[in-house]
């Protein structure tokens, strides 16, 4: 088990190092491909109509001018090394893992990304209770009661869960819910759990709802497909016959059979909104992850894109990795090595 | 079965409710009109704040709700350039002048701040003179001196520090040569560009004459830092007020609050009223998220006022209750074409000109979004707001749709009788300059003129593409969508830098396509000419000019259309600004 950790963690980091290498490339290799220099990167980060001292000055700030292999170098030394950071009137140290400071606000990116998580986790976290407690149950539910009309309304209801983008089912939510009915708060709208937890839930409480929608209709769509081909196998007519209550039927031997690919999806999808919900967030104005990867991403914010894509990536490696090991608890067939 | 009906009922209660909400308006109701302290009431009327105060109160107190659907460049005085940025900024900055507050065309006029009158020039126009008012102060209670203004000027020389800010000064002062700014070269003594003489005197020392100074400093590069709490690219976390307001919070990239500055002195202050207690401003908000709040009251001010978006546009517009909140100014923003010069065949004026005459104004408008969004056809390069604005149209055509007859004259003259290849540039993430372009290939297909369309990125647009003179060169851009908006309502501070061939270099242009020395050489005339109808006249020649060169293809002179918050008082348009006078707001 522990080696098998040890050999996970190491390929993750591996990988690590590669998705960073594949955007630092993607940000200075492609556009030297269309002719760019350090000059014309550098013109991006600069206020409008600077002269070309200026945009000199900041080519040079931001080490445009040294070979794209040297940048990266001096990117992967402040991940382990930490770096400093002339501002002018001093010198600032930024301790390891420094991920560099923001082309554009000159804000160290590690506070700014560690900052954000705590309303990232807390969306996350939040809409997984709903959307695996909901998705899950309506799925067995449609799956016991097929061809229902309970079935019915809920598989269409989880087809428009699925195909109704977040951007607007949040922006109708939020007409509906905050402005016109007045019963959540507008856009925009945070607490921390520390300060109020109560009000915390209740900011949350829309976001929650909206994206666990989304997610909630691809579970009870799965659970019920996994549940119907579950309770028709021979070991479910076994425990039957052996004068099992139905309850337990269906919960220890149909569920935990039918729970092995909704563990896998959930833990990518689980991992990949820790990283960011970019829809969620930018919809309700939630300063989180998601919200700071968009911003990096329209500002070509290279030091803000790197850090949230490896931070990111990290989340959804460990994700898979628990669920990987969640695998041996749910079906004791299998075995880690 | 009655499981079926309880469901059936609770689908068709949250559809109705769904289908309400889209079809409501979301909001829509009429606000009362609003009883202000003074007295009066103000009908909600559209367009009333474009000429009067709307709403008009002295009552102090309650909390402004500001949001923006971006992030500020900077809230240091030294290095941000937007004009929302320089009218906010207001709240807790004062500098040497400012736009006089109000509607109006008075609006364009500037009016002493920090100083007691405006700049007084010398016979040469090259020494200009502030003399400062007694009883300034900062938040600490130290009084503010001409020493803390003249070294605010000497930190914005720094763009190593502070990239996003102004050049002007950086430009027009008589800087050292070995300055490098106050960090770096900290013992350099600057005064041969700006000193203060003694503790209420600050001079500015100029390379060459030049008559707009008073709108120069009205930016924020004047806005006095003392320099023991100067702390560099960090003082944007912690900036010291010199205005009404200070930070009580600042969290960078998602909100910050200000509070009253109990050491602003309002004698000293006359353009200020300070009407609000807080003013809480929230960052990065979703911008069609933004323009519901805006409509329902949650937000009473959407600080980028550039207008509202086009998801928005089609609920405000057919309401009349919502129409009646908003205003929509004619902004000094001018949408356009740029016809470059460096690319074949389009080096011949009269190809040029070809362009011009086939272009469709009333195709080019709908694209930009029609008469209230877009904006109105413009004929000239300067927009009616600048001081001293000529309309005038060398290529008037039948009901603005183009004069094919005098394109293929045109075409002829330069030698192409039948039309001509060319690539047409513009940014991808814009729907509305994508369908500009696409109104210019069907409209230029008209002769002959052939339009290949390329889209990119708007990020580095004027990095990588239609502002890279290799890139433009080498892949034969003929035509490239743009816009500039004025940094002050005169003709320096809308032409300059789009117009100024010496400005170009070889990436990061705004200025693609006017390279005509005679431009240039009036240019320096009209800077160096102090007398203002002189000075306005000189720049309606490099207008003219300019347009007899067909350098530039004007689409649309911009329109906005912005809405007044709920519950706002004392609100105005102001033309220098560009969008409400934000100084003037209050709450009810």
């Amino acid at each position: 088990m522990v080696t098998y950790i040890i050999r996970r963690l190491i390929g993750a980091f591996a990988m690590l190092i590669v998705i960073s290498m594949v955007t630092f490339g993607i940000f200075f290799v492609v556009p030297q491909w269309a002719g760019a220099t350090p000059e014309a990167l550098a013109s991006r980060y600069v206020g409008r109509a600077a002269t070309p001292e200026t945009v000199a000055l900041v080519a040079e700030r931001l080490g445009f001018n040294d070979p794209v292999v040297v940048q990266y170098g001096r990117f992967v030394k402040g991940l382990f090394a930490g770096a400093e950071y002339d501002y002018g009137a001093g010198v600032e140290q930024c301790p390891a893992p420094c991920f560099g400071y923001s082309f554009i606000s000159g804000q160290p990116v590690w506070p700014d990304l560690v900052d954000r998580m705590p309303v990232t986790f807390s969306l996350a976290i939040g809409a997984a209770i709903l959307w695996v407690v909901a998705g899950v149950s309506v799925g067995v539910l449609s799956a016991l009661r097929r061809g229902s009309i309970f079935d019915r309304i809920s598989m269409g209801t989880a087809l428009a869960g699925v195909s109704l983008p977040i951007f607007f089912t949040g922006m109708i939510s939020l007409v509906v819910f905050s402005y016109g009915l007045g019963w959540t708060p507008p856009g925009g709208a945070w607490t921390d759990f520390t300060v109020n937890p109560a009000q915390w839930a209740y900011n949350l409480l829309l976001p929650w709802i909206t994206l666990a929608f989304l997610f909630a209709a691809t579970y009870a769509r799965l659970t019920r497909a996994g549940m119907l081909e579950t309770m028709g196998e021979d070991y479910i007519r076994t425990a039957r016959a052996k004068g099992l209550r139905e309850n337990q039927v269906v919960t220890k031997h149909g569920l935990r059979a039918a729970l092995t690919p909704i563990l896998t999806l959930f833990g990518i999808d689980f991992g990949l909104l820790i990283g960011g919900a970019i829809l969620t967030e930018t919809t309700y104005t939630l300063p989180g992850l998601g919200q700071f990867a968009i911003l990096a991403i329209r500002n070509q914010d290279l030091p803000q894109v790197m850090g949230v894509v490896l931070v990111a990536a990290g989340f959804v490696v460990v994700a898979s990795l628990v669920v990987d090991l969640l695998y041996a608890v749910v079906d004791p067939r299998v075995r880690l090595s | 079965m009655r499981r079926k009906h309880a469901l059936a009922g609770a689908a068709t209660a949250a559809l109705a409710l769904v289908l309400s909400a889209c079809g409501g308006g979301g909001g829509g109701t009429p606000s009362q009109p609003a009883q202000s302290a003074a007295g009066g009431a103000a009908q909600p009327a559209a367009n009333v704040a474009l000429t009067q105060v709307y709403n008009p109160s002295t009552k102090k107190g309650g909390t402004l709700k500001a949001a923006h659907s971006s992030d500020w460049d900077s809230l240091d005085p030294a290095d941000t350039y937007y004009g929302y940025s320089f009218n906010f900024g207001r709240f807790y900055w004062r500098t040497l002048t400012m736009y006089k507050p109000g509607p109006g065309p008075e609006g364009n006029t500037v009016v002493p701040d920090l100083a007691e009158g405006l700049g007084q020039p010398s016979p040469d126009g090259k020494t200009w003179t502030y003399k400062l008012k007694s009883g300034l102060k900062f938040e600490d209670g130290t009084p503010i001196t001409a020493k803390d203004v003249a070294y605010a000027v000497a930190r914005s020389f720094d763009k190593k520090t502070f990239t996003h800010g102004p050049s002007y000064l950086n430009e027009l002062l008589d800087w050292p040569k070995d300055f490098k700014g106050v960090y770096e070269t900290p013992d350099v003594d600057y005064k041969s560009a700006v000193e203060a003489t003694d503790d209420t005197t600050v001079v500015f020392h100029l390379k060459k004459p030049f008559a707009s100074m008073d709108y120069v400093v009205q930016m924020p590069m004047t806005a006095p830092v003392p320099k023991d709490k100067d702390t560099g690219a960090k003082y944007k976390e912690k900036v010291v007020s010199s205005g009404p307001y200070k930070f009580e919070t600042n969290e960078i990239g998602k909100r910050f609050t200000l509070v009253r500055n109990d050491q602003w002195d309002p004698a000293t202050d006359p353009n200020r009223p300070a009407l609000p207690d807080r003013i809480e401003v929230q960052l990065n908000v979703n911008a069609d998220d933004l323009d519901n709040q805006l409509i329902s009251g949650s937000v009473q001010l959407d600080i980028p006022g550039t207008g509202m978006q086009p998801a928005a546009l089609g609920k405000v517009l057919p309401d009349p209750a919502l129409k009646a909140r908003t205003d929509n100014p004619t902004i000094p923003r001018l949408w356009y074409v740029s016809v470059i010069p460096d690319t074949k065949p389009l080096d011949n004026v009269n190809c040029r000109k070809a362009v011009m005459w086939a272009a469709d104004r009333v195709a080019n408008q709908t694209a930009y979004g029609g008469p209230v969004a877009g904006g109105e056809i413009a004929t000239n390069v300067m927009p009616p707001p600048i001081v001293g604005q000529e309309k005038f149209d060398l290529y008037a055509s039948p009901e603005n749709k183009g004069d094919v007859a005098k394109a293929k004259e045109a075409l002829a003259a330069c030698g192409q009788p039948n039309g001509f290849t060319t690539n047409m540039s513009f940014r991808s993430d814009r729907p509305r300059e994508k369908a500009l372009a696409e109104a210019m290939q069907q409209a230029l297909a008209r002769v002959g003129i052939k339009l290949e369309l390329k889209g990119f990125p708007a990020s580095s647009y004027f990095s990588d593409y239609a502002g890279n003179v290799n890139y433009v060169k080498e892949n034969g851009i003929g035509l490239a969508t743009h816009g500039w908006g004025s940094d002050w309502p005169d003709g320096y501070g809308f032409m300059q830098a789009i117009v100024d061939s010496r400005t170009i270099r070889d990436a990061g242009n705004y200025n693609l396509s006017v390279k005509n020395p005679e431009v240039d050489k009036l240019i320096d005339q009209a800077s160096a000419e102090l007398d203002a109808a002189a000075r306005a006249k000189l720049w309606v020649e490099v207008d003219k000019k300019v347009m007899e060169d067909a350098s530039i293809l004007p689409v649309v002179w911009a329109k906005s259309l912005l809405m007044r918050g709920q519950g706002v008082t004392n609100l105005a348009y102001n033309e220098g600004q560009s969008m409400y006078d934000y100084v003037l707001l209050g709450v009810q």
